[in-house]
């Protein structure tokens, strides 16, 4: 099937009605960097492109009163990494959105496409799901919010339903003494899908001693990106040191279920997993206490 | 299917032409406009031979609709040099003979220029970093990376004098 029309919306309800209008086949296009090349290598129909970067909600990067961010679904990459405010407060978004693609994908995609496109090794999600991300949600019943952990369901599936698109992601304010990470293995330097992907959000006692708090996340180990909480947990209240971060990642390996494929072995995953998971909780460590 | 208008400035001129909406910008572009210098060589995003500036960000045109350029602005290589004046990227690509069979060229001159007029002082990492998305398959990219070094160096001579 050909596309067969291309629309671009004013208004979020506008962009609802197309969809609910047109069923399946009607697809949200942001970046187009897994949409279009989808759509070209038949392996989706696509009937009506439905571009939303002329939203203005859906582009906009901004710093609530409260020190919250909101980030429209279809923000370019490099529209995040380029924000100061989001350089600052945010800097594992940054870590994220700088190593999706190159240059030319990162002037594209978005936040939104990716978690969307639901690929279990997608390089925000864990991100997203360790910040503690809250998708907002707007279809033909009105709009609804979804913790980020919850949204995608089974590899290239997610909570959304007939004609609901995703709006924006609300990122809450950094506490202090707190920091994030994401990093991911690939046998090159960049342009590649994550063999293994990790995230790690963590909030430090004042003279930094102890965790307080922490959300780790790991990708491409199971069908969607894993929110593991009992690696998050095996680091509350106890003293930050190597054996701390250890529990930590041996969590992230048990949680991990990788298949063998040709990026790489489920055992080899499932190490990743550890030594990801220990590298983002030092990483974060180094950036609470700066 | 319907056809659209489409009307864009590229390299600073209007040009309208009609769309299908499932058509890439790189198709457009070449089959439609007529303007033949970006090249395909993926048709998914993956090698920069079809890089052109939209709207002031390098894309890749294949992962663009042509109708998502109606009303923007488009430099594709066609308006990197002025004239018959080559373009201090394009001078030292053919003095660092930074090419071979030249099908990834285009692309790398596009890109390399949406570098250097944000980042006039770009190091050698940073290029190589920036890059990453071109793919070249004869050169081994050193020789393409020294072009870039040096039309920086001239660039920024250039705007000193
Ligand atoms: C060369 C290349 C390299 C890549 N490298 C990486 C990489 O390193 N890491 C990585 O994770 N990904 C990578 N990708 C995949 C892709 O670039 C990312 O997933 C990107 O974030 C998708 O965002 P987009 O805005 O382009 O989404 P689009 O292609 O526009 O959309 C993706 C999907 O989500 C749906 N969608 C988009 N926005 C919404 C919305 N607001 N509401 C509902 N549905 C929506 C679309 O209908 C579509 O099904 C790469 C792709 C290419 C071509
Ligand atoms: S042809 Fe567009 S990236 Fe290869
Ligand atoms: S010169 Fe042949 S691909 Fe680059």
């Amino acid at each position: 099937m050909a596309v067969l029309d291309y629309v671009a919306p004013a208004t979020v309800d506008e962009a609802v009605a197309v969809l609910k209008q047109n069923g399946q086949t009607a697809r949200v296009l942001a970046g187009g960097t897994d949409l279009i090349v989808q759509e070209r290598e038949r392996r989706r129909d696509v009937g009506v492109m439905v571009d939303v970067k002329g939203i203005p909600e859906l582009t906009q990067v901004t710093i609530g009163a409260d020190g919250s961010l909101k980030v429209g679904a279809a923000a370019s990459c490099a529209s995040l990494y380029r924000n100061p405010d989001v350089q600052k407060k945010f800097p594992a978004l940054v870590d994220s959105a700088s190593l999706i693609g190159g240059i030319q994908i990162q002037s594209r995609a978005s936040l939104g496409g990716n978690l969307c496109n639901s690929s279990p090794a997608a390089d925000s999600i864990p991100t997203l799901i360790a910040l503690g991300a809250t998708c907002e949600i707007a279809g033909p019943g009105g709009r609804r919010s979804v913790p980020v952990e919850d949204f995608c369901t089974a590899p290239g599936r997610n909570v959304l339903g007939d004609g609901e698109m995703l709006v924006s992601l609300t990122f809450p304010a950094p506490a202090a003494h707190s920091g994030a990470a994401f990093e991911r293995f690939i046998p090159r330097n960049e342009m590649d899908i994550a063999v293994t992907n990790a995230a790690a959000s963590i909030t430090l006692s004042a003279d930094g001693s102890k965790f307080e708090s922490a959300r780790i996340a790991i990708g491409a180990v199971a069908p969607t990106p894993l929110f593991v909480k009992a690696a998050g947990d095996a680091l509350v209240g106890q003293p930050v040191n190597a054996e701390t971060i250890e529990k930590a990642a041996e969590a992230a390996r048990a949680a991990a279920t990788p298949i063998t494929d040709m990026r790489g072995s489920a055992e080899q995953r499932k190490h990743l997993a550890a030594v990801l998971t220990r590298r983002v909780i030092n990483k974060a460590i180094e950036r609470a206490k700066a | 299917m319907t056809k659209r208008i489409v009307s864009t400035t590229i390299n600073g001129e209007v040009v309208e032409f009609l769309s299908d909406p499932g058509t890439s910008l790189l198709d457009a572009l070449r089959d439609t406009v007529g303007l033949t210098g970006s090249k395909e060589g993926c048709n998914n995003g993956n090698c920069g031979a079809c890089n052109v500036i939209m709207n002031n960000e390098l894309v890749n045109s294949c992962c663009v609709l042509a109708v998502e350029s109606n009303g923007g602005t488009i430099t594709t290589i066609e308006g990197v040099a002025q004239g018959d004046h080559l373009h201090p990227l394009q001078t030292s690509f053919l003095e660092e003979a930074a090419l071979q069979c030249g099908i990834c060229t285009p692309g790398f001159i596009v890109a390399a220029k949406a570098l250097l007029d944000r980042e006039p002082n770009a190091d050698e990492a940073r290029i190589r970093h920036w890059l990453a998305g071109n793919l070249c398959r004869c050169t081994g990219y050193d020789k393409i990376v020294r072009a870039v070094l040096d039309a920086a160096e001239d660039m920024r001579a250039g705007a000193k004098a």
